[in-house]
Protein backbone atom coordinates (compact mmCIF):
# COMPACT_ATOMS: atom_id res chain seq x y z
CA UNK A 1 0.00 0.00 0.00
CA UNK A 2 2.72 2.24 0.83
CA UNK A 3 4.42 1.44 -2.40
CA UNK A 4 1.07 2.24 -4.21
CA UNK A 5 0.78 5.79 -2.39
CA UNK A 6 4.76 6.48 -3.07
CA UNK A 7 3.91 5.83 -6.71
CA UNK A 8 1.36 8.24 -7.42
CA UNK A 9 2.22 11.93 -8.81
CA UNK A 10 4.29 14.20 -5.75
CA UNK A 11 1.85 17.23 -6.93
CA UNK A 12 -1.01 15.72 -4.69
CA UNK A 13 -1.25 18.28 -1.40
CA UNK A 14 -0.51 16.10 1.26
CA UNK A 15 -3.80 16.88 3.08
CA UNK A 16 -4.89 14.55 -0.48
CA UNK A 17 -2.64 11.87 0.13
CA UNK A 18 -3.62 11.46 3.65
CA UNK A 19 -7.69 11.11 2.85
CA UNK A 20 -6.10 8.66 -0.21
CA UNK A 21 -4.45 6.42 2.46
CA UNK A 22 -7.23 6.50 4.39
CA UNK A 23 -9.28 5.38 2.01
CA UNK A 24 -7.24 2.81 0.69
CA UNK A 25 -7.10 1.54 4.64
CA UNK A 26 -10.88 1.07 4.87
CA UNK A 27 -11.35 -0.10 1.34
CA UNK A 28 -8.84 -3.18 2.82
CA UNK A 29 -10.36 -3.07 6.14
CA UNK A 30 -13.34 -4.13 4.74
CA UNK A 31 -11.92 -6.03 1.76
CA UNK A 32 -10.17 -8.32 4.71
CA UNK A 33 -13.40 -8.61 6.67
CA UNK A 34 -14.97 -9.96 4.60
CA UNK A 35 -12.62 -12.62 3.03
CA UNK A 36 -12.54 -13.58 6.92
CA UNK A 37 -16.67 -13.66 6.42
CA UNK A 38 -16.04 -16.70 3.48
CA UNK A 39 -13.35 -18.46 4.78
CA UNK A 40 -13.84 -17.94 8.96
CA UNK A 41 -16.99 -20.62 8.37
CA UNK A 42 -15.10 -22.88 5.82
CA UNK A 43 -12.28 -23.43 8.30
CA UNK A 44 -14.32 -23.98 11.44
CA UNK A 45 -15.69 -27.08 9.05
CA UNK A 46 -12.05 -28.28 8.57
CA UNK A 47 -11.23 -27.64 11.97
CA UNK A 48 -14.58 -30.16 12.75
CA UNK A 49 -13.66 -32.51 10.02
CA UNK A 50 -9.97 -33.01 11.51
CA UNK A 51 -10.31 -34.18 14.73
CA UNK A 52 -11.37 -36.93 16.74
CA UNK A 53 -15.50 -37.79 17.01
CA UNK A 54 -15.42 -37.07 20.76
CA UNK A 55 -13.93 -34.05 20.39
CA UNK A 56 -16.27 -32.55 17.68
CA UNK A 57 -19.18 -33.61 20.29
CA UNK A 58 -17.16 -32.43 22.75
CA UNK A 59 -17.17 -28.86 24.57
CA UNK A 60 -15.21 -26.16 24.89
CA UNK A 61 -14.40 -26.42 21.21
CA UNK A 62 -10.80 -26.22 20.31
CA UNK A 63 -10.14 -23.61 17.28
CA UNK A 64 -7.36 -25.46 16.02
CA UNK A 65 -7.63 -28.75 14.22
CA UNK A 66 -5.75 -31.92 16.24
CA UNK A 67 -5.11 -33.62 12.36
CA UNK A 68 -6.79 -36.39 13.53
CA UNK A 69 -8.59 -38.90 10.60
CA UNK A 70 -10.86 -40.70 12.71
CA UNK A 71 -13.75 -38.41 12.27
CA UNK A 72 -12.98 -39.05 8.33
CA UNK A 73 -12.14 -42.56 8.65
CA UNK A 74 -15.44 -42.98 10.28
CA UNK A 75 -17.50 -41.30 7.60
CA UNK A 76 -15.26 -43.21 5.00
CA UNK A 77 -16.44 -46.65 6.43
CA UNK A 78 -19.98 -45.96 7.29
CA UNK A 79 -22.77 -47.82 5.67
CA UNK A 80 -23.48 -46.70 2.38
CA UNK A 81 -20.68 -43.46 1.93
CA UNK A 82 -18.71 -45.21 -0.27
CA UNK A 83 -21.22 -46.25 -2.90
CA UNK A 84 -22.70 -42.81 -2.24
CA UNK A 85 -19.77 -40.87 -3.53
CA UNK A 86 -19.27 -43.35 -6.63
CA UNK A 87 -22.61 -42.39 -7.63
CA UNK A 88 -22.74 -38.04 -7.13
CA UNK A 89 -18.91 -38.37 -9.36
CA UNK A 90 -21.25 -40.69 -12.07
CA UNK A 91 -24.48 -38.76 -11.71
CA UNK A 92 -21.79 -35.33 -12.12
CA UNK A 93 -19.80 -36.91 -14.92
CA UNK A 94 -22.79 -37.98 -16.77
CA UNK A 95 -24.49 -34.70 -16.57
CA UNK A 96 -21.19 -32.81 -17.95
CA UNK A 97 -21.00 -34.81 -20.86
CA UNK A 98 -24.80 -34.80 -21.43
CA UNK A 99 -25.34 -31.05 -20.79
CA UNK A 100 -22.10 -30.21 -23.28
CA UNK A 101 -22.91 -32.85 -25.59
CA UNK A 102 -26.57 -31.04 -26.15
CA UNK A 103 -25.94 -27.73 -25.03
CA UNK A 104 -22.72 -27.30 -27.51
CA UNK A 105 -24.63 -27.95 -30.82
CA UNK A 106 -27.10 -25.72 -29.84
CA UNK A 107 -24.83 -22.96 -28.63
CA UNK A 108 -22.85 -22.85 -31.85
CA UNK A 109 -26.18 -23.10 -34.21
CA UNK A 110 -27.17 -19.69 -31.76
CA UNK A 111 -24.08 -17.92 -32.40
CA UNK A 112 -22.94 -18.53 -36.44
CA UNK A 113 -26.48 -18.92 -37.82
CA UNK A 114 -29.43 -16.44 -38.55
CA UNK A 115 -32.55 -18.72 -39.16
CA UNK A 116 -36.29 -18.67 -38.62
CA UNK A 117 -37.23 -19.94 -34.75
CA UNK A 118 -34.08 -18.34 -33.33
CA UNK A 119 -35.83 -16.50 -30.69
CA UNK A 120 -38.66 -19.22 -30.09
CA UNK A 121 -35.38 -21.43 -29.26
CA UNK A 122 -34.10 -18.99 -27.04
CA UNK A 123 -37.25 -17.80 -25.15
CA UNK A 124 -36.88 -21.38 -24.38
CA UNK A 125 -34.17 -21.61 -23.13
CA UNK A 126 -34.50 -18.66 -20.75
CA UNK A 127 -37.80 -19.81 -19.95
CA UNK A 128 -36.42 -22.44 -17.88
CA UNK A 129 -35.17 -19.61 -15.37
CA UNK A 130 -38.52 -18.60 -14.22
CA UNK A 131 -39.29 -22.44 -13.16
CA UNK A 132 -37.90 -24.69 -10.36
CA UNK A 133 -36.30 -26.78 -12.02
CA UNK A 134 -35.75 -29.59 -9.07
CA UNK A 135 -39.50 -30.34 -9.20
CA UNK A 136 -39.03 -31.70 -12.34
CA UNK A 137 -38.27 -35.09 -9.95
CA UNK A 138 -42.33 -34.78 -9.27
CA UNK A 139 -43.83 -36.13 -12.64
CA UNK A 140 -40.38 -37.84 -14.30
CA UNK A 141 -40.17 -39.93 -10.72
CA UNK A 142 -43.38 -41.46 -11.79
CA UNK A 143 -42.53 -41.60 -15.43
CA UNK A 144 -39.03 -43.80 -14.32
CA UNK A 145 -40.97 -46.14 -12.68
CA UNK A 146 -42.93 -46.92 -15.89
CA UNK A 147 -39.69 -46.85 -18.01
CA UNK A 148 -37.61 -48.51 -15.68
CA UNK A 149 -35.29 -45.77 -15.10
CA UNK A 150 -36.52 -45.65 -11.13
CA UNK A 151 -33.37 -45.37 -8.97
CA UNK A 152 -30.55 -45.06 -11.21
CA UNK A 153 -27.82 -43.25 -12.23
CA UNK A 154 -28.88 -42.16 -15.69
CA UNK A 155 -32.35 -40.81 -14.28
CA UNK A 156 -30.98 -38.63 -12.43
CA UNK A 157 -28.70 -37.23 -14.64
CA UNK A 158 -31.19 -36.40 -17.05
CA UNK A 159 -32.84 -33.84 -14.79
CA UNK A 160 -29.87 -33.10 -13.33
CA UNK A 161 -28.97 -31.91 -16.98
CA UNK A 162 -32.13 -29.86 -17.48
CA UNK A 163 -30.64 -27.82 -14.52
CA UNK A 164 -27.49 -27.27 -16.51
CA UNK A 165 -28.25 -27.10 -20.01
CA UNK A 166 -29.68 -23.91 -20.14
CA UNK A 167 -26.36 -22.35 -18.32
CA UNK A 168 -24.20 -24.89 -21.20
CA UNK A 169 -26.31 -23.57 -24.19
CA UNK A 170 -26.09 -19.97 -22.94
CA UNK A 171 -22.09 -20.27 -22.03
CA UNK A 172 -21.05 -22.04 -25.09
CA UNK A 173 -22.91 -19.35 -27.07
CA UNK A 174 -21.04 -16.39 -25.74
CA UNK A 175 -17.92 -18.72 -26.38
CA UNK A 176 -18.21 -18.92 -29.62
CA UNK A 177 -19.25 -15.23 -30.58
CA UNK A 178 -15.48 -14.43 -29.34
CA UNK A 179 -14.14 -16.96 -32.14
CA UNK A 180 -14.39 -14.70 -34.68
CA UNK A 181 -16.18 -16.21 -37.86
CA UNK A 182 -13.79 -14.84 -40.42
CA UNK A 183 -10.95 -17.42 -39.04
CA UNK A 184 -13.28 -20.12 -40.09
CA UNK A 185 -14.20 -17.92 -43.81
CA UNK A 186 -10.80 -18.60 -44.42
CA UNK A 187 -10.58 -22.08 -43.62
CA UNK A 188 -13.35 -22.88 -46.13
CA UNK A 189 -12.01 -20.47 -49.16
CA UNK A 190 -8.42 -23.15 -48.24
CA UNK A 191 -10.70 -25.94 -48.79
CA UNK A 192 -11.78 -27.27 -45.66
CA UNK A 193 -15.19 -28.33 -45.12
CA UNK A 194 -17.60 -26.59 -42.15
CA UNK A 195 -16.96 -30.00 -40.41
CA UNK A 196 -13.13 -29.53 -40.83
CA UNK A 197 -12.85 -26.11 -40.11
CA UNK A 198 -14.93 -26.43 -36.78
CA UNK A 199 -12.44 -29.37 -35.70
CA UNK A 200 -9.42 -27.94 -36.84
CA UNK A 201 -9.95 -23.64 -36.00
CA UNK A 202 -12.75 -23.41 -33.85
CA UNK A 203 -12.42 -26.47 -31.03
CA UNK A 204 -8.75 -26.00 -30.16
CA UNK A 205 -9.56 -21.79 -29.65
CA UNK A 206 -13.16 -23.20 -27.42
CA UNK A 207 -11.85 -26.20 -25.57
CA UNK A 208 -10.82 -24.59 -22.57
CA UNK A 209 -14.15 -22.22 -22.19
CA UNK A 210 -16.33 -25.91 -23.30
CA UNK A 211 -14.30 -27.34 -20.58
CA UNK A 212 -15.01 -24.52 -17.79
CA UNK A 213 -18.92 -24.70 -18.68
CA UNK A 214 -18.47 -28.65 -18.66
CA UNK A 215 -17.26 -27.90 -14.67
CA UNK A 216 -20.06 -25.96 -14.07
CA UNK A 217 -22.11 -28.42 -15.48
CA UNK A 218 -20.51 -30.78 -12.48
CA UNK A 219 -20.91 -28.73 -9.85
CA UNK A 220 -24.69 -28.44 -10.42
CA UNK A 221 -25.26 -31.83 -10.57
CA UNK A 222 -22.67 -32.59 -7.54
CA UNK A 223 -24.21 -29.96 -5.71
CA UNK A 224 -27.94 -30.82 -6.25
CA UNK A 225 -30.21 -32.03 -3.22
CA UNK A 226 -33.73 -32.20 -3.73
CA UNK A 227 -34.57 -34.10 -6.88
CA UNK A 228 -31.60 -36.51 -5.64
CA UNK A 229 -32.83 -37.40 -2.36
CA UNK A 230 -36.65 -37.44 -4.05
CA UNK A 231 -35.18 -39.67 -7.02
CA UNK A 232 -32.96 -42.41 -5.77
CA UNK A 233 -33.46 -44.68 -2.51
CA UNK A 234 -30.86 -47.62 -3.29
CA UNK A 235 -28.44 -45.60 -5.47
CA UNK A 236 -28.11 -42.67 -3.12
CA UNK A 237 -25.89 -39.67 -4.15
CA UNK A 238 -23.89 -37.62 -1.33
CA UNK A 239 -26.06 -35.26 -1.26
CA UNK A 240 -29.11 -37.55 -0.88
CA UNK A 241 -27.30 -39.72 1.48
CA UNK A 242 -26.59 -37.08 4.00
CA UNK A 243 -29.96 -35.31 3.45
CA UNK A 244 -31.85 -38.45 4.38
CA UNK A 245 -29.65 -39.51 7.58
CA UNK A 246 -29.26 -36.58 9.19
CA UNK A 247 -31.97 -37.41 11.92
CA UNK A 248 -29.81 -40.85 12.62
CA UNK A 249 -26.36 -39.72 11.60
CA UNK A 250 -23.78 -38.39 14.21
CA UNK A 251 -22.56 -34.76 14.10
CA UNK A 252 -18.86 -36.54 13.06
CA UNK A 253 -20.23 -37.86 10.14
CA UNK A 254 -22.24 -34.95 9.05
CA UNK A 255 -19.31 -32.55 8.92
CA UNK A 256 -16.54 -34.89 7.75
CA UNK A 257 -19.71 -35.41 4.70
CA UNK A 258 -19.53 -31.65 4.34
CA UNK A 259 -15.74 -31.65 4.04
CA UNK A 260 -15.88 -34.16 1.64
CA UNK A 261 -18.66 -32.23 -0.47
CA UNK A 262 -17.16 -29.24 -0.37
CA UNK A 263 -13.58 -29.52 -1.25
CA UNK A 264 -14.10 -31.03 -4.99
CA UNK A 265 -16.54 -27.84 -5.92
CA UNK A 266 -13.98 -25.62 -4.55
CA UNK A 267 -10.71 -27.19 -6.45
CA UNK A 268 -12.86 -27.13 -9.35
CA UNK A 269 -13.94 -23.70 -9.27
CA UNK A 270 -10.40 -22.88 -8.73
CA UNK A 271 -8.93 -24.62 -12.37
CA UNK A 272 -11.88 -22.11 -13.82
CA UNK A 273 -11.93 -19.22 -11.74
CA UNK A 274 -10.36 -17.32 -14.83
CA UNK A 275 -13.71 -18.18 -16.55
CA UNK A 276 -16.12 -17.46 -14.37
CA UNK A 277 -16.50 -13.52 -15.26
CA UNK A 278 -15.68 -13.75 -18.64
CA UNK A 279 -18.02 -16.62 -19.30
CA UNK A 280 -20.36 -17.50 -16.95
CA UNK A 281 -21.23 -14.00 -15.28
CA UNK A 282 -21.67 -12.74 -18.91
CA UNK A 283 -23.37 -15.35 -20.98
CA UNK A 284 -25.78 -15.35 -17.51
CA UNK A 285 -26.78 -11.79 -18.17
CA UNK B 1 -23.23 -25.43 -48.62
CA UNK B 2 -26.90 -26.05 -49.30
CA UNK B 3 -27.25 -28.27 -46.40
CA UNK B 4 -26.32 -24.65 -44.50
CA UNK B 5 -30.32 -24.34 -44.34
CA UNK B 6 -30.76 -27.21 -42.38
CA UNK B 7 -28.22 -27.65 -40.02
CA UNK B 8 -28.94 -25.06 -37.30
CA UNK B 9 -32.48 -26.90 -37.08
CA UNK B 10 -30.01 -30.30 -36.40
CA UNK B 11 -27.34 -28.75 -34.27
CA UNK B 12 -30.38 -27.08 -32.46
CA UNK B 13 -32.40 -30.52 -32.33
CA UNK B 14 -31.34 -32.65 -29.59
CA UNK B 15 -31.42 -29.41 -27.18
CA UNK B 16 -34.91 -28.78 -28.34
CA UNK B 17 -36.40 -32.38 -28.11
CA UNK B 18 -34.54 -32.55 -24.45
CA UNK B 19 -36.32 -29.18 -22.65
CA UNK B 20 -39.91 -30.78 -24.86
CA UNK B 21 -39.44 -33.52 -22.80
CA UNK B 22 -37.48 -32.88 -19.29
CA UNK B 23 -38.62 -30.14 -18.81
CA UNK B 24 -42.13 -28.71 -20.96
CA UNK B 25 -43.76 -31.86 -20.57
CA UNK B 26 -42.75 -33.24 -16.95
CA UNK B 27 -44.25 -29.55 -15.92
CA UNK B 28 -47.33 -30.27 -17.73
CA UNK B 29 -47.66 -33.37 -16.30
CA UNK B 30 -47.02 -31.93 -12.41
CA UNK B 31 -49.66 -29.06 -13.58
CA UNK B 32 -52.30 -31.65 -14.84
CA UNK B 33 -51.66 -33.96 -11.72
CA UNK B 34 -52.21 -30.81 -9.05
CA UNK B 35 -55.85 -29.89 -10.39
CA UNK B 36 -56.96 -33.44 -11.37
CA UNK B 37 -58.55 -36.04 -8.37
CA UNK B 38 -60.62 -38.89 -8.94
CA UNK B 39 -63.55 -36.65 -9.85
CA UNK B 40 -61.56 -35.07 -12.73
CA UNK B 41 -60.52 -31.70 -12.37
CA UNK B 42 -60.78 -29.82 -9.09
CA UNK B 43 -59.57 -28.04 -6.74
CA UNK B 44 -59.45 -30.38 -4.17
CA UNK B 45 -55.39 -31.18 -3.61
CA UNK B 46 -55.19 -27.66 -2.73
CA UNK B 47 -57.80 -28.09 -0.40
CA UNK B 48 -56.16 -31.34 0.87
CA UNK B 49 -52.48 -30.18 1.20
CA UNK B 50 -54.66 -26.30 3.11
CA UNK B 51 -55.90 -28.60 5.75
CA UNK B 52 -52.10 -29.40 7.31
CA UNK B 53 -51.80 -26.79 9.76
CA UNK B 54 -48.25 -26.40 7.93
CA UNK B 55 -49.69 -24.90 4.58
CA UNK B 56 -49.86 -21.28 6.25
CA UNK B 57 -46.47 -21.71 7.49
CA UNK B 58 -44.65 -22.66 4.88
CA UNK B 59 -45.84 -19.92 2.36
CA UNK B 60 -45.13 -17.37 5.30
CA UNK B 61 -41.99 -19.22 6.08
CA UNK B 62 -41.30 -19.59 2.66
CA UNK B 63 -41.98 -15.65 1.51
CA UNK B 64 -40.53 -13.49 4.43
CA UNK B 65 -36.74 -15.66 4.46
CA UNK B 66 -37.05 -14.64 0.73
CA UNK B 67 -37.99 -10.72 1.89
CA UNK B 68 -34.87 -11.06 4.17
CA UNK B 69 -32.45 -13.01 2.48
CA UNK B 70 -32.59 -10.98 -1.02
CA UNK B 71 -32.79 -7.84 -0.29
CA UNK B 72 -29.74 -7.96 2.51
CA UNK B 73 -27.70 -10.21 -1.04
CA UNK B 74 -28.53 -7.46 -3.22
CA UNK B 75 -26.68 -4.48 -0.77
CA UNK B 76 -24.05 -6.87 0.20
CA UNK B 77 -22.61 -8.23 -3.56
CA UNK B 78 -23.04 -4.69 -4.65
CA UNK B 79 -21.08 -3.14 -2.25
CA UNK B 80 -18.62 -6.12 -2.52
CA UNK B 81 -18.43 -5.82 -6.58
CA UNK B 82 -17.71 -2.17 -5.63
CA UNK B 83 -14.90 -3.07 -3.65
CA UNK B 84 -13.61 -4.81 -6.54
CA UNK B 85 -13.62 -2.09 -8.92
CA UNK B 86 -11.14 -0.67 -7.20
CA UNK B 87 -8.98 -3.31 -5.81
CA UNK B 88 -5.66 -3.13 -8.34
CA UNK B 89 -2.89 -5.64 -7.00
CA UNK B 90 -4.72 -8.84 -5.50
CA UNK B 91 -8.15 -8.65 -7.04
CA UNK B 92 -7.89 -12.03 -8.62
CA UNK B 93 -6.84 -13.62 -5.57
CA UNK B 94 -10.20 -11.58 -3.82
CA UNK B 95 -12.05 -12.14 -6.50
CA UNK B 96 -11.36 -15.86 -5.99
CA UNK B 97 -12.04 -15.97 -2.02
CA UNK B 98 -15.48 -13.99 -2.50
CA UNK B 99 -16.54 -16.54 -4.92
CA UNK B 100 -15.69 -19.89 -3.33
CA UNK B 101 -19.68 -19.75 -1.96
CA UNK B 102 -20.84 -20.52 -5.23
CA UNK B 103 -19.10 -23.90 -5.43
CA UNK B 104 -21.11 -24.78 -2.21
CA UNK B 105 -24.10 -26.50 -1.67
CA UNK B 106 -26.87 -25.31 0.42
CA UNK B 107 -26.99 -28.71 1.95
CA UNK B 108 -23.11 -28.26 2.87
CA UNK B 109 -23.79 -24.40 3.58
CA UNK B 110 -26.32 -25.22 6.52
CA UNK B 111 -23.54 -28.28 7.75
CA UNK B 112 -21.17 -25.50 8.27
CA UNK B 113 -23.24 -23.14 9.93
CA UNK B 114 -24.59 -26.03 12.23
CA UNK B 115 -20.63 -26.21 13.29
CA UNK B 116 -20.64 -22.95 13.99
CA UNK B 117 -24.05 -22.65 15.71
CA UNK B 118 -24.76 -26.15 17.53
CA UNK B 119 -24.88 -26.39 20.97
CA UNK B 120 -21.23 -27.61 20.89
CA UNK B 121 -20.35 -25.34 18.29
CA UNK B 122 -18.17 -22.85 17.85
CA UNK B 123 -20.39 -20.01 19.00
CA UNK B 124 -21.11 -21.13 22.36
CA UNK B 125 -17.76 -21.90 23.00
CA UNK B 126 -16.79 -18.08 21.59
CA UNK B 127 -19.67 -16.75 24.42
CA UNK B 128 -18.53 -18.94 27.05
CA UNK B 129 -14.77 -17.55 26.67
CA UNK B 130 -16.09 -14.34 26.40
CA UNK B 131 -18.00 -15.05 29.63
CA UNK B 132 -22.16 -14.49 28.56
CA UNK B 133 -23.03 -17.61 28.91
CA UNK B 134 -22.02 -20.51 31.81
CA UNK B 135 -22.05 -23.53 29.66
CA UNK B 136 -23.59 -24.87 26.12
CA UNK B 137 -26.72 -23.54 25.34
CA UNK B 138 -29.11 -24.92 22.13
CA UNK B 139 -29.29 -21.85 20.03
CA UNK B 140 -31.13 -23.77 17.51
CA UNK B 141 -33.93 -24.74 19.47
CA UNK B 142 -37.61 -25.28 18.14
CA UNK B 143 -38.80 -22.92 20.65
CA UNK B 144 -37.31 -19.78 19.54
CA UNK B 145 -37.96 -19.39 15.86
CA UNK B 146 -36.55 -16.16 15.61
CA UNK B 147 -32.92 -17.66 16.36
CA UNK B 148 -33.67 -20.68 13.36
CA UNK B 149 -34.91 -18.03 11.02
CA UNK B 150 -31.52 -15.67 12.12
CA UNK B 151 -29.47 -18.77 11.71
CA UNK B 152 -30.86 -19.70 8.03
CA UNK B 153 -30.84 -16.17 6.90
CA UNK B 154 -26.97 -15.80 7.74
CA UNK B 155 -26.29 -19.27 6.25
CA UNK B 156 -28.01 -18.57 3.19
CA UNK B 157 -26.21 -14.84 2.80
CA UNK B 158 -23.19 -16.16 3.51
CA UNK B 159 -23.38 -19.13 0.61
CA UNK B 160 -25.67 -17.76 -1.91
CA UNK B 161 -24.18 -14.10 -2.57
CA UNK B 162 -21.50 -14.75 -4.77
CA UNK B 163 -23.89 -16.15 -7.37
CA UNK B 164 -25.05 -12.64 -7.58
CA UNK B 165 -21.75 -11.15 -7.46
CA UNK B 166 -20.13 -13.07 -9.91
CA UNK B 167 -22.88 -11.47 -12.45
CA UNK B 168 -22.63 -7.93 -11.04
CA UNK B 169 -19.00 -8.20 -11.35
CA UNK B 170 -19.57 -8.92 -14.92
CA UNK B 171 -21.63 -6.76 -15.38
CA UNK B 172 -19.77 -3.59 -14.05
CA UNK B 173 -16.67 -4.78 -16.22
CA UNK B 174 -18.91 -4.00 -19.11
CA UNK B 175 -19.15 0.02 -17.99
CA UNK B 176 -17.04 1.98 -19.93
CA UNK B 177 -14.32 3.63 -17.51
CA UNK B 178 -14.45 6.84 -19.49
CA UNK B 179 -18.12 7.39 -18.01
CA UNK B 180 -16.33 7.71 -14.61
CA UNK B 181 -13.25 9.59 -15.57
CA UNK B 182 -15.98 11.96 -16.78
CA UNK B 183 -18.60 11.88 -14.23
CA UNK B 184 -15.37 12.72 -12.19
CA UNK B 185 -14.61 15.65 -14.10
CA UNK B 186 -17.12 17.29 -13.51
CA UNK B 187 -17.36 16.67 -9.70
CA UNK B 188 -19.13 13.61 -9.46
CA UNK B 189 -19.08 12.09 -5.97
CA UNK B 190 -18.46 8.31 -5.15
CA UNK B 191 -21.78 7.77 -4.07
CA UNK B 192 -23.41 9.87 -6.99
CA UNK B 193 -21.05 8.12 -9.65
CA UNK B 194 -22.75 4.57 -8.16
CA UNK B 195 -26.28 5.63 -8.16
CA UNK B 196 -25.94 7.68 -11.58
CA UNK B 197 -23.79 5.58 -13.51
CA UNK B 198 -22.59 2.24 -12.20
CA UNK B 199 -26.73 1.11 -11.13
CA UNK B 200 -28.56 2.15 -14.44
CA UNK B 201 -26.19 0.71 -16.25
CA UNK B 202 -26.25 -2.06 -14.23
CA UNK B 203 -29.94 -2.56 -14.78
CA UNK B 204 -29.98 -6.02 -16.71
CA UNK B 205 -27.52 -7.70 -14.54
CA UNK B 206 -29.56 -6.69 -12.01
CA UNK B 207 -32.61 -7.55 -13.43
CA UNK B 208 -30.82 -11.00 -13.82
CA UNK B 209 -29.49 -11.20 -10.49
CA UNK B 210 -32.36 -10.69 -8.68
CA UNK B 211 -34.62 -13.15 -11.02
CA UNK B 212 -31.85 -16.16 -10.60
CA UNK B 213 -31.74 -15.25 -6.85
CA UNK B 214 -35.11 -15.03 -6.26
CA UNK B 215 -36.62 -18.12 -7.76
CA UNK B 216 -33.55 -19.92 -5.65
CA UNK B 217 -34.90 -18.34 -2.78
CA UNK B 218 -38.19 -19.77 -2.90
CA UNK B 219 -36.42 -23.63 -3.48
CA UNK B 220 -34.73 -23.29 -0.23
CA UNK B 221 -34.43 -26.86 0.98
CA UNK B 222 -31.79 -28.56 2.49
CA UNK B 223 -30.34 -25.27 4.61
CA UNK B 224 -33.64 -25.73 6.70
CA UNK B 225 -34.08 -29.05 7.08
CA UNK B 226 -30.67 -29.07 8.77
CA UNK B 227 -30.91 -25.96 10.93
CA UNK B 228 -34.15 -26.06 11.87
CA UNK B 229 -34.99 -29.87 11.02
CA UNK B 230 -38.70 -30.06 10.20
CA UNK B 231 -39.64 -27.18 12.52
CA UNK B 232 -39.69 -24.48 10.28
CA UNK B 233 -42.29 -25.71 7.48
CA UNK B 234 -40.82 -24.36 4.12
CA UNK B 235 -42.38 -24.83 0.80
CA UNK B 236 -39.88 -27.29 -0.53
CA UNK B 237 -39.94 -28.92 2.27
CA UNK B 238 -43.79 -29.76 2.83
CA UNK B 239 -43.37 -30.89 -1.36
CA UNK B 240 -40.66 -33.57 -0.17
CA UNK B 241 -42.70 -34.55 3.02
CA UNK B 242 -45.86 -35.06 0.88
CA UNK B 243 -44.20 -36.86 -1.32
CA UNK B 244 -42.24 -39.00 -0.01
CA UNK B 245 -43.43 -38.98 3.67
CA UNK B 246 -46.73 -38.82 3.22
CA UNK B 247 -46.79 -40.42 -0.33
CA UNK B 248 -49.00 -38.24 -1.72
CA UNK B 249 -48.56 -37.13 -5.02
CA UNK B 250 -50.68 -35.35 -5.71
CA UNK B 251 -50.08 -33.38 -2.87
CA UNK B 252 -46.95 -32.62 -3.62
CA UNK B 253 -47.60 -31.61 -7.57
CA UNK B 254 -49.80 -29.20 -5.63
CA UNK B 255 -47.35 -27.76 -3.40
CA UNK B 256 -44.93 -27.74 -6.71
CA UNK B 257 -47.77 -25.29 -8.36
CA UNK B 258 -47.47 -23.25 -5.70
CA UNK B 259 -43.73 -22.77 -5.80
CA UNK B 260 -44.03 -22.48 -9.41
CA UNK B 261 -47.12 -19.64 -9.49
CA UNK B 262 -44.69 -17.84 -6.65
CA UNK B 263 -41.66 -18.06 -9.08
CA UNK B 264 -43.21 -17.15 -12.57
CA UNK B 265 -45.10 -14.32 -10.81
CA UNK B 266 -42.34 -12.48 -9.06
CA UNK B 267 -39.87 -13.34 -12.33
CA UNK B 268 -42.18 -10.97 -14.25
CA UNK B 269 -42.14 -8.63 -11.43
CA UNK B 270 -38.73 -8.07 -12.11
CA UNK B 271 -38.71 -8.45 -15.91
CA UNK B 272 -41.45 -5.48 -15.87
CA UNK B 273 -40.27 -3.83 -12.83
CA UNK B 274 -37.10 -3.47 -14.18
CA UNK B 275 -37.22 -3.28 -17.93
CA UNK B 276 -34.87 -0.99 -20.00
CA UNK B 277 -36.54 2.00 -22.32
CA UNK B 278 -33.56 1.56 -24.93
CA UNK B 279 -34.45 -2.64 -25.03
CA UNK B 280 -37.91 -2.55 -25.00
CA UNK B 281 -37.58 -0.36 -28.28
CA UNK B 282 -35.76 -3.08 -30.50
Amino acid sequence: MTAAGAADPVVAAPAGTDARRAGKTLLWTCVVVLCLWVLGPIYLLLVNALTSPEAVTGWPKRFVPSFDLSSLSFFWNYQGVARALVNSILVAALTMILSLGIGAPAGYALARFRFRGKNVFRLLVLMTRAFPLPLLALPLAVFYIRVGLDDSVLGLALVHTTLALPFAILITFSLFMGIPVELEEAAWTLGCTRLQAFRKIVLPLAIPGIAASGVFAFVTSWNEVFAASVLTIQNQTLTAFLLTSLDVSPLPLKFAGALVLVVPALIFLFVVRKYLFSLWGIANR
Amino acid sequence: MNDARFLPYLLLLPATVFLIAFFLVPFTQVAVEAFTTAEGFSLGNFQTIGRDWKFVPAIRNTLLLTALIVPIQLALSLFMATLVTRIGRGRDIVLYVFTIPLGISDLAAGLIWLALLDQSGFLNTVLFNLGLIDGPQNLLSYQNVPALFAAIVIAEVWRATAIMLVILVAGMSLIPREYYEAAEVFGAGGWKRFTRITLPLLRSSLQTALILRTILAFEVFAVVIVLAGTNLPILMGETFAWQFGLQDREGAAAYAMIILAISVAFTLVFLIGLRDKAEART
